[in-house]
């Protein structure tokens, strides 16, 4: 139970997210929604490339106790991605955030159910 | 440098080029418009030759891998790694042979094209540095053999693909627009990723090849089937998640919107790879295969149904680019729905391979001659400056080239014989019906209405008496009329020649979709 719990945390700040979108109008909310729901890849991420009782990495830093019997080393491909994955999240957010700037300056309001001018 | 090494590091350069050219173009500006609009046309055509090129040797010479970080690009496995290959793989095949081609082509005409439509607006340095971020994330897209690798390039053409559907703010509509896909295509990247962490989690690896040969299809495998196929649909525009199509296309410049459509074939290819490269028969495919098979006549039906009553002329196209991305998933589907049959004498080999073929080769010529009609569209918008159809007429009197190739793609794309539409759509006919004549009578319907509606629009845009207001309009400027016509002349080769097409091309790509061991074997080199 303990093990799972970062998973079902993950399941919980994604559903949390995926509902804040969903019934949220404002589009400042829809995209705090959004980043929920990045959030909780990003702790799927770290969370499946958690090992317990293992070390970083880094073979010059090593504790020598550690070493032999050889202890085992995680593979940081994980954190490589996550570390993606939060860059291209932050880029997402300046984009949407930016587009949010100009609908508000041309539309003057930030609720999604007046903002349907591409009709017909 | 030789030809060995040049062939060897393709696939790095052919997305390493666009890149440079992307950041490096508002530099050039700094000193002169003029040079930084040669710089991005001669970088464009270098990046086509380069993609043909690399297409040519490895459908003569066999798949390239191309292995990130290594002192040797060839080495799959490092020596020390026990087996495992640890770095990023590119994996050209000739399935990512023939979307380079396609890229290649759209590419070039859309950006000789997208100058002199451009020209009278601000920013034009940041609009060539999205297009060729765009051109570069599609074909990173194309040529990865690595699941992480194909999200990000899905994030970076979906972020470029939504600042150029907003480029022209146009009183907020089109950044409306920009902001719809944006939000829906990043929601789909996220599920993505959570599917490649379920899969990295089980299986310890983020290669296609490595994980497809130990794939198990336990639950976990369903989960992330479900969360990469319905995002990888959405961005292609299958007609569930298809909402965004409509307002991206209409409201992008109409250089932006032909490439779209090929960033949305690239989804589709993505697509098609996880199918059938990942999962292959492990996976339940006479279900998955129906399913893929409804999604298709759905978008082919609601598609054109939507489109019959549209009143803008690039919202009624981009309705008909839903309806015909049905056609390549009714194709593969069957092609998918009998996979499992796959020995001697099989559904696979008596509907099934056809099918597939013709799904497939229905994407090189959707995305010439849809290209071609956005382009023709956005040709009389940009001399008229209208896009409501009741208000166009009579342009055939002063846009006599255009209207040639509006006939051209207009025909094409309601599968008349001498052109290439015709070529996809009779071959995914006869082996549909083999398979189930239902649905070959919904796909010709479907055609038919097709027809029907462009028939409209070519009668309300050109034909009628000159009207006063438009008594100036000229046809469109030379390097609009070179972008049309590459992709008028692709059409016609691809109509009269159909065979040379799909022996050369297409078959080879279908054989490098549906032979999951020849994938894996080019990374895990057998003795």
């Amino acid at each position: 139970m303990l093990a799972n719990f970062p998973f079902i945390a993950v399941g919980i700040i994604a559903i949390a997210g995926i509902v804040t979108m969903l019934l949220r109008v404002n589009i400042i909310r829809i995209i705090m929604g959004l980043t929920l729901l990045e959030a909780a890849g990003n702790f799927l991420l770290v969370a499946i490339g958690y090992r317990h009782n293992s070390i970083a990495p880094i073979f010059t830093s090593a504790p020598e106790e550690k070493i032999r019997p050889p202890a085992e080393m995680v593979l940081p491909t994980v954190q490589a991605m996550t570390l993606t994955s939060i860059v291209i999240g932050v880029a997402t957010l300046a984009l949407l955030l930016s587009f949010v700037m100009a609908i508000y300056r041309d539309y003057g309001t930030l609720d999604c159910r007046s903002i349907r001018k591409l009709q017909g | 440098m030789n030809l060995d090494s040049l062939v060897k590091h393709s696939p790095a350069l052919v997305v390493a080029l666009p890149l440079l050219l992307a950041f490096s173009t508002p530099l050039w500006s700094r000193f002169n418009k003029q040079l930084r609009n040669i710089w991005v046309v001669a970088g464009m055509c270098m990046t086509t030759l380069l993609g043909l090129f690399m297409a040519y040797n490895v459908l003569r010479y066999g798949p390239i891998t191309y292995v990130f970080g290594a002192s040797d690009p060839t080495q799959t496995i490092p020596h020390d790694s026990g087996g495992i290959p640890i770095r990023i793989i590119f994996n050209v095949d000739a399935m990512s042979a023939f979307m380079v081609i396609i890229i290649a082509i759209v590419g070039l005409a859309t950006t000789i094209y997208a100058r002199p439509s451009e020209l009278r607006r601000k920013g034009l340095n940041s609009f060539y540095a999205l297009l060729m971020l765009l051109i570069a994330g599609v074909l990173g897209l194309v040529c990865t053999g690595d699941l992480f690798n194909m999200f990000v390039f899905f994030e970076i053409s979906s972020l470029a693909g939504a600042a150029l559907v907003a480029y022209r703010i146009d009183k907020g509509i089109a950044v409306e627009a920009g902001l719809k896909y944006a939000l829906i295509s990043t929601v789909g990247g996220l599920f993505f990723l959570i599917a490649v962490a379920l899969l990295y989690g089980q299986y310890g690896s983020l290669n296609i090849a490595v994980i497809a040969k130990m794939m198990q299809f336990t639950r976990l495998d369903r989960f992330a089937l479900v969360f990469i196929t319905v995002p990888l649909a959405m961005k292609a525009g299958a007609v569930p998640m298809h909402m965004w199509t409509p307002d991206a296309y209409s409201r992008a410049p109409s250089s932006i919107t032909a490439f779209l459509v090929v960033s949305s074939q690239a989804s589709l290819y993505a697509l098609f790879r996880i199918l059938f490269t990942l999962y292959n028969v492990t996976l339940d495919c006479r279900t998955f295969g129906w399913i893929i098979i409804i999604l298709g006549v759905l978008s082919m039906f609601i598609g054109v149904t939507m489109a019959l009553p549209q009143k803008t002329v690039k919202r009624l196209m981009a309705y008909h680019a839903i309806s015909q991305t049905g056609y390549m998933l009714l194709g593969v589907g069957v092609g998918l729905a009998t996979l499992c049959d796959q020995d001697k004498g099989g559904a696979f080999d008596v509907c099934g391979r056809t099918a597939m073929v013709g799904g497939v080769f229905h994407i090189i010529n959707h995305a010439m001659y849809k290209g071609l009609l956005f382009l023709t569209a956005g040709a009389v918008i940009h001399r008229t400056g209208v896009r409501n159809l009741e208000e166009l007429g009579g342009l055939g009197h002063s846009m006599k080239l255009t209207m040639v190739f509006f006939i051209i793609g207009a025909l094409s794309i309601a599968g008349i014989p001498p052109f290439n539409g015709f070529a996809s759509k009779i071959l995914i006919y006869e082996s549909v019906f083999m398979f189930s004549p239902y649905l070959a009578i919904i796909a010709i319907l479907v055609s038919i209405l097709t027809l029907a509606s462009f028939v409209k629009v070519f009668h309300s845009m050109f034909m009628g008496p000159k009207l006063p207001k438009f008594a100036e309009v000229k046809d469109a400027p030379t390097p609009m009329m070179f972008g049309m016509g590459l992709l008028a002349v692709m059409i016609v080769i691809g109509g009269l020649f159909p065979t040379i097409v799909t022996e050369n091309i297409v078959e080879p790509a279908v054989t490098a979709l549906t032979n999951q061991s020849a994938y894996i074997r080019t990374i895990f080199i057998l003795p």
